[in-house]
């Protein structure tokens, strides 16, 4: 039978139950489900009989970390100091105008796209660089910007 | 014989006698340093930054995360050590809402008392936008997360003491805040059990007990309408005084009576009555218990936070908590069933408990505690509560001539005074419990064991060939660490005492704040002394066997059920109940 919990209890199990080890698992949770939903932490703070609050507080800490769903589609973009510097911001305020992003929203309303404006993706040579789905692309202009989107959107609309 | 160690702390020797940090060497020179994150309860955290000193050839240094060593020379008051304390308090004082003369703190503040000592008069930092929600939906304590300095006193005594951990740091930078789970307000928090000890070690108003309801006993006093009773529970008498300037344990409860009638209030009672009727019925109750060989041990009932703990932690274990109910809510119902029989309405009673406690409010709440929508206990204000009231209304406290408390409800044995101090529970029940096996003997045991100072105490009681075993458990990690020991077979007992707060009510978070173990035991001596100077057992209040024979009847009876007992319900919170095990 599975439900809900049966990817956490298999991570869980996974990391055979350590409290320690409550940052790898909170990795592997939102990797499954996208984000840390509230009654996964709240699962996760039972069966590692720690307090959902000390789950929460972790959670929230670190910026990789997503306590609200994400969308299909994760955008990085670094802004970074070689990326700031090589124009990053044009290419975030390039792919909120794209998404048609309010201010403060950082997932499309159907839950395709999410934009994440990191700190240093470590590839500085390239900048500015932008990761879509994992997959890096370097000195990104805003109008490739709008051409790599148009790309995913064009193949989600053929699923559609 | 070993080499005496010294620190030479502004030029002076100071000798190192054990002391686990710097910070208390420095303290034990009467260099009095105000910190907020030190705490002589809780671990050492090194994050409020006020206890930074100079020590040669390590530099500057948080002294209490640095253990003494000899021959370490410390500057508490150089150039550079009263910069950076400024600046912190500085960066402290732009961080939030420090609006002295608008705060509730005021006075008993340590952030505003430091203020003072260094004179800051003025904030060169530019203050960021305020978090300024203000969480009021607990019954029982009110947030302000803009008066939070962030310095962990309130997480670290519910994780390390209560082992509860309904709250903790979330969020990051400037966005950093205490929270509950998931950020719930903390009235909707699944774990908080309201003990409100949080409140206790906050150094500033973040954190406080609720008194919104301040206002509505004044309205209820000045409704002619409506009579108004009030009584004030054992610790109250003892905690005070202090604020008004008399000495820490004082037992001032006959000035709180004259107090009680200058405000208003028509009948003045003690809750140490209700506390002889809790022990005649859970006394009788464990009595039974203990000759069935049922439910047992049996826990105490009185403390309303370590109730919440068991049925949000610890179901399990409902069937052995008494079902007798709080002396506070005896007191209520009791009151009222006495209006009603001399012809008043019960809604026109208003009962208002002064409790030195923060639970006591969420507890008056529970809606088992409801007749028809109006409630057992109306009103629950804190023994600071009280305070406060007597200082709107003008009253000279300090030179006030004693007073009694009204009869019947003012009638009390030493038992009855004793609740207010941990191990003072189970003294009284077994006062109780050895009279009626051996009443011949009724004072033949002494209880010195269950009076000291510490956290878990036992005692065991010989009559005959009978043996009761007990034991006396203050602060809820401590309880839950008996829970387990019982669970894993590890410990037998038959009746236990369970505080939340370690020491007992005299340490609850309703009294004026404090640190430390010495507070304890002076205001629970100051109960022992007054125990001397009354009955010694619940059978000798008069008022409450009179109360049997006028309206409860039997003891354990069916009247006494509906109006002394309770029940209880688990509360336990688990996601996933669902989901195949």
């Amino acid at each position: 039978m599975t439900d809900k919990f049966t990817p956490v209890a298999n991570i869980l199990k996974q990391y055979e139950y350590d409290p320690s080890k409550l940052i790898p698992i909170l990795q592997k949770v939102q990797d499954a489900y996208r984000y840390l939903p509230e009654d996964v932490m709240r699962y996760i703070a039972d069966e590692l009989e720690i307090s959902p609050a000390r789950v929460f507080g972790v959670a929230t800490f670190f910026a990789h970390f997503a306590i609200t769903p994400k969308g299909k589609h994760i955008i990085k973009v670094c802004n970074g100091t070689a990326c700031h510097v090589k124009g990053s911001s044009f290419l975030i305020n390039t792919v909120k105008d794209k998404l048609k992003l309010k201010e403060g929203q950082d997932t499309t309303e159907d839950m395709l796209f999410t934009l994440e404006c990191v700190s240093c993706l470590g590839a500085c040579g390239l900048a500015p660089v932008m990761v879509i789905d994992e997959v890096v692309h370097g000195q990104v202009t805003p109008a490739k910007a709008v051409e790599l989107l148009d790309a995913v959107m064009k193949q989600e609309a053929q699923h559609a | 014989m070993e080499k005496e160690q010294f620190v030479t702390i502004e030029g002076k020797r100071v000798p190192i006698e054990g002391e686990k940090n710097l910070l208390e060497l420095i303290r034990k020179a009467h260099f009095n340093i105000v910190t907020f994150c030190y705490h002589p309860e809780l671990a050492a955290y090194g994050a409020c930054r006020l206890c930074l000193v100079e020590v040669e050839g390590m530099g500057i240094v948080a002294s209490c995360t640095v253990p003494p060593k000899d021959g370490m020379k410390v500057r508490v008051n150089s150039d550079e050590i009263r910069k950076l304390r400024r600046i912190n308090l500085e960066l402290l004082l732009s961080s939030g809402n420090h609006d002295c003369t608008l705060c509730s703190k005021s006075n008993n503040c340590k952030l505003q008392k430091l203020a003072k000592d260094l004179d800051v008069t003025e904030i060169r930092f530019k203050s960021k936008k305020l978090d300024s929600h203000k969480d009021a939906t607990s019954p029982a304590l009110v947030r302000d997360h803009s008066k939070c300095i962030l310095c962990g006193n309130c997480v670290r005594i519910c994780n390390e003491v209560q082992g509860i951990g309904a709250i903790d740091f979330a969020f990051r930078g400037f966005r950093s805040k205490i929270a509950t789970a998931f950020n719930k307000e903390l009235g909707q928090s699944h774990e908080c059990v309201s003990c409100g000890q949080c409140a206790r070690v906050c150094p500033t108003g973040a954190l406080m007990p609720n008194s919104s309801e301040i206002e509505e006993v004044f309205k209820a006093i000045n409704n002619p309408a409506k009579k108004v009773a009030v009584h004030i529970a054992p610790a109250v008498r003892v905690g005070l005084g202090e604020i008004f300037g008399l000495p820490q344990g004082q037992n001032v409860d006959g000035k709180i009576a004259a107090a009680l009638r200058m405000l208003g209030f028509d009948y003045v009672y003690d809750t140490a009555f209700a506390a002889d009727l809790t022990i005649v019925e859970e006394a009788t109750e464990f009595l039974e218990r203990f000759k069935k060989g049922t439910n047992l041990p049996q826990f105490t009932s009185c403390c309303p936070a370590w109730v919440n703990y068991v049925e949000k932690f610890a179901p399990e274990f409902i069937p052995n908590l008494s079902t007798a109910r709080s002396p506070m809510q005896m007191m209520g119902p009791v009151l009222k069933a006495d209006f009603e029989e001399r012809g008043g309405k019960r809604e026109d009673l208003v009962v208002v408990a002064v409790m030195p406690c923060s639970a006591k409010k969420s507890e008056a709440k529970r809606e088992e505690f409801y007749v028809n929508d109006n409630p057992d206990t109306d009103y629950v204000v804190t023994t600071v509560g009280l305070a406060r009231m007597i200082k709107e209304a003008g009253i000279d406290f300090v030179n006030l001539e004693n007073e009694w408390f009204d009869m019947p409800f003012g009638t009390k044995t030493g038992a009855g005074v004793i609740f207010g101090a941990s191990g003072g529970v189970m003294e009284a029940a077994l006062r109780y419990a050895v009279a009626e096996l051996d009443p011949g003997n009724a004072r033949s045991v002494k209880f010195t064991s269950l009076r000291e100072p510490k956290v878990f105490k036992e005692k065991t009681v010989t009559i005959g060939d009978v043996k009761i075993r007990t034991a006396v458990v203050s602060g809820l990690k401590n309880a839950r660490k008996l829970l387990e020991d019982i669970k894993s077979g590890k410990d037998h007992y038959d009746f236990i005492e369970v505080m939340s707060c370690q020491g007992g009510c005299v340490a609850g978070a309703g009294q004026p704040q404090f640190d430390g173990w010495a507070p304890r035991k002076v205001r629970a001596e100051g109960l022992y002394q007054e125990d001397t100077e009354l009955a010694y057992k619940s059978q000798d209040n008069s008022g409450v066997t009179a109360l049997y024979g006028r309206i409860l009847d039997k003891i354990g009876g069916p009247v006494a059920h509906k109006l002394l007992h309770t029940h209880y319900e688990s509360k336990k919170f688990r996601v996933g109940e669902e989901r195949a095990d």
